[in-house]
């Protein structure tokens, strides 16, 4: 049992803005009252339930691939040294398994996302989860390059589709469908991309990127699955693609849909010489279909390893910077590729995407549809929320930035006339409470009777070496005491929320066969045991 | 000057990047001797291992077989660091200034990734000297590397600036990926020297096999080995470059890259 007292309290879900009231404790949920037990005095502190991110690499095969191609990272990586009850590891761009969990801790986050998983490496991404200590967290599979699934889209079998779908999701024991470059992923088995929205994608007759993109986002309504379809777009990082993220925000129509990391995919021009921000666009799209979220993927200047299933633009980024460059082809599900990355702010193109990030954060009006994310560690560690969070929220501060960038990126941008600045209630959107709400989470993100007991408490004041919300004084999640000015005093095991969608069970006797004929693995090998996934919590369909 | 002899052979490598002018310049007897080292993963003191004579100097003395001990000068900036016998791996490593002298042998890394200074070896040394660390883009950006004796893989792999001198035999892919600055092979290479050289001059005083990616361009003196010569003189190095003695032929290469490097290779009259 517990009380937090005196703390000023940003509850959004709840309505509450900046109220001195107590939080009580009790069982690892927030209650009404408590008798007894300790009392944490927050006075002059403020008081928010803990960060959610809601779309973040940080387990599986692709990040577990990064991590072995940049040693010259890991090297100069802060050090977790082993202490008792804390193992060891290293921070950085792509932080070890255990560091993961201190770091988001350390910073206040406790509940995160992991975006993209093929069913193939489930197993090895449910590993690597359950040792990611302290933050509850779910994970999202990648199909819309699964064949199985592409070929019954083509041939307008949807219903089947809709089986194979929640069988997967099952099968993989995920918490929802990511969409990674619908078709593109596919197309670059024959060496293609999928750039054309309504263009026949390479290797199929009729099927377009338009015909997954709606049909997956109906699947994934159907199903009911807390989460929608978590979508990253086609043409990300190309000038000129706000055209096609406009298109596909139409798409989706009728349907729920979260995009992901939108800042990849609001450029315009038409070319690397012309290109500038496309947020102005991009923004006022997105205000007007509120049947969407999104992340901002929002970059930092610095050094970055990019990660995604987007295969072909990968090694476009490894031809643009002759960097070292990585690539996996998992069999019939997806694919990826690794480029290390450096964001330079001399660099016009870098710094376009930096404003186009933050623009996107301040020109959509509704904070409970666009959250804060630097799709880590594609566009800057995740480490780092807390340098955007002090961008957002002095005006001042983010000018004096866009005045030292080239001159000729400052004419490509519109992030120096803007002049909203975030509140701390607009931070507590988001970060927790509106991740959370497009999760499907209920008890995440919010400090009302019931909800998990995940909270973080940050001084009133920034320290004297760091941003507002680098150092929380006390991190609390599921009620115990995690972190405690600045050090982390217990490692608890999080909880991993998986989804269990309705589905005919004679699905298997189509899938078997197929099985035979095009995977490496036998059928009865494919799925993930529910053994495995240690702290498991399944999580009710939308009815 | 700090004296520090080594007691006794440790039994699995030992980590000390402590043993830098840089670290004891300004420390009393007792926190020398307090100075964490390293043994596997259990952190212990200096004097565990080494007999500490003298306190507060930028000029170190190192006795003994030092060959199992590693990061031996690991970024120094200053003062003058002598190893009376041989040293482990890294020595050097990151260093910016000063200089180091071994009289024995050393082994891998040898100055890898440094960007000032001297380092001396009499004895031989191992692979990738003043190479880049595995995924740096580039090896060492400036100083000077002089061994007496023989070298190993890759030396100077991804080197940007500075200056290898290598007197006895060095293996295979001496150059590799190399972007600037000069190695001098005295005693010649083995295979594949040079291979993804983008930038850079390779001296080689024996006839060494040559990738078929380099093209033969050149037989001549040029001028500024006549420089080069006179600086690494004064180091104690001598090369050749009187047009009376003989001259050099110039490969350029490597085109597998496409890169703009050379390699000359002297030829006596």
């Amino acid at each position: 049992m517990l009380r937090i007292t005196g703390g000023t309290v940003y509850d959004p879900a709840n309505g509450v803005n900046g109220v001195v009231r107590d939080v009580c404790i009790a069982d690892g949920r927030i209650v009404s009252d408590v008798e007894g037990g300790r009392t944490i005095d927050a006075t002059g502190m403020i008081v928010f339930p803990g960060g959610v991110d809601v779309h973040t690499h940080v387990a599986g095969g692709a990040l577990n691939f990064a991590r072995g191609l940049v040693p010259e990272n890991q090297r100069v990586a802060r050090k977790f040294l082993h202490a008792p009850g804390r193992r060891g590891g290293i921070g950085g761009m792509t932080p070890t398994t255990f560091a993961t969990g201190y770091l988001y801790a350390g910073m206040g986050w406790t509940t995160v996302n992991e975006a993209a998983v093929p069913i193939l490496t489930a197993k090895h991404t449910h590993e690597e989860l359950h040792d990611t200590p302290i933050v509850d967290k779910s994970c999202l599979l990648l199909m819309a390059n699964n064949e199985i699934v592409l070929d019954l889209l083509e041939a307008g079998e949807v219903e089947r589709a809709r089986d194979v779908v929640g069988w997967l999701v099952w099968a993989a024991k995920v918490y929802g469908v990511k969409a990674v470059n619908p078709g593109g992923v596919a197309a670059w088995k024959w060496g293609k991309n999928a750039s054309a929205l309504h263009g026949p994608i390479e290797g199929y007759k009729t099927l377009t990127p338009a015909t997954i993109i709606s049909g997956l986002a109906g699947i994934v309504d159907d199903l009911g699955l807390p989460h929608p379809m978590h979508l990253h777009c086609n043409n990300l990082g190309n000038p000129g693609n706000v055209a096609t993220t406009i298109e596909t925000m139409k798409l989706l129509q009728g349907h729920r849909a979260h995009m992901a990391h939108l800042q990849f995919h609001a450029y315009g021009g038409d070319g690397w010489e012309t290109m500038r921000s496309g947020a102005v666009e991009v923004a006022e799209a997105f205000d007007s279909h509120p049947n969407l979220t999104a992340d901002a993927g929002a970059i930092l200047f610095g050094d970055a390893v990019t990660i995604t299933a987007d295969g072909p633009w990968q090694h476009m980024l490894h031809q643009l910077t002759g960097r070292k460059w990585g690539n996996l082809d998992v069999e019939n599900e997806t694919g990826c590729g690794i480029v290390p990355y450096v964001y330079r702010d001399r660099h016009i193109v870098n710094a376009v995407q930096w404003a186009v990030g933050l623009e996107l954060l301040l020109l959509t009006r509704d904070p409970w549809r666009m959250f804060l994310t630097t799709d880590h560690p594609n566009g800057g560690a995740f480490w780092r929320y807390p340098e955007i969070i002090q961008l957002l929220m002095d005006a001042e501060y983010r000018k004096e930035q866009v005045r030292k960038l080239p001159e000729a990126a400052q004419s490509r941008i519109v992030l120096g006339d803007i002049d909203r600045e975030y509140s701390l209630y607009d931070v507590a959107i988001v970060t927790a409470a509106g991740p959370a709400r497009a999760l499907g989470l209920t008890q995440k993100g919010h400090l009302g009777v019931g909800a998990d007991a995940d909270v973080t408490i940050y001084p009133a004041k920034p320290a004297a070496d760091g941003v507002l919300f680098s150092y929380p004084r006390y991190v609390l999640k599921a009620g115990e005491i995690v972190v405690e000015e600045g050090e982390i005093r217990a490692v608890t095991d999080g909880r991993e929320f998986i989804v269990k969608p309705a589905f005919d069970d004679r699905i298997e006797e189509y899938l078997r066969p197929l099985f035979q004929k095009v995977y490496t693995i036998s059928f009865e090998n494919y799925p993930v045991e529910i053994e495995r996934v240690r702290g498991a919590s399944v999580v009710g369909v939308r009815s | 000057m700090i004296r520090l002899t080594l007691k006794e052979q440790p039994s699995v490598p030992l980590e000390a990047e402590a043993l830098s002018p840089d670290v004891m310049a300004t420390l009393a007897h007792d926190a020398i001797c307090a100075l964490p080292v390293y043994l596997g993963k259990r952190q212990r003191r200096l004097d565990d291992f080494f007999e500490v004579e003298g306190e507060a100097s930028d000029f170190l003395h190192v006795e003994g077989d030092a060959s199992r001990v590693k990061w031996i000068g690991r970024g120094m900036t200053k003062g003058h660091l002598a190893v009376a016998g041989n040293a482990g791996m890294h020595l050097g490593a990151y260093m910016k200034g000063g200089t180091i002298e071994v009289s024995g042998h050393v082994t891998d890394w040898l100055g890898a990734e440094m960007s000032g200074g001297l380092i001396r070896v009499r004895g031989n040394a191992g692979g990738q000297v003043g190479a880049a660390y595995r995924g740096s883009l580039s090896g060492m950006t400036d100083g000077t590397i002089l061994i007496g004796g023989s070298a190993g893989l890759e030396v100077g792999m991804r080197m940007k600036r500075g200056i290898i001198a290598v007197g006895g035999a060095v293996r295979d892919f001496a150059g590799l990926q190399m972007k600037g600055g000069t190695i001098v092979l005295g005693s010649g290479a083995e295979l594949r020297t040079g291979a993804w050289m983008l930038r850079g001059t390779i001296v080689s005083l024996k006839p060494i096999p040559m990738l078929p990616t380099f093209t033969p361009a050149a037989e001549y003196n040029p001028t500024f080995m006549r420089l080069y010569a006179r600086h690494l003189a004064m180091l104690g190095c001598t090369i050749p470059f009187a047009e009376a003695d003989g001259a050099y032929q110039r490969h350029t290469g490597d085109s597998s890259v496409p890169g703009k490097g050379e390699i000359l290779v002297w030829a006596p009259r």
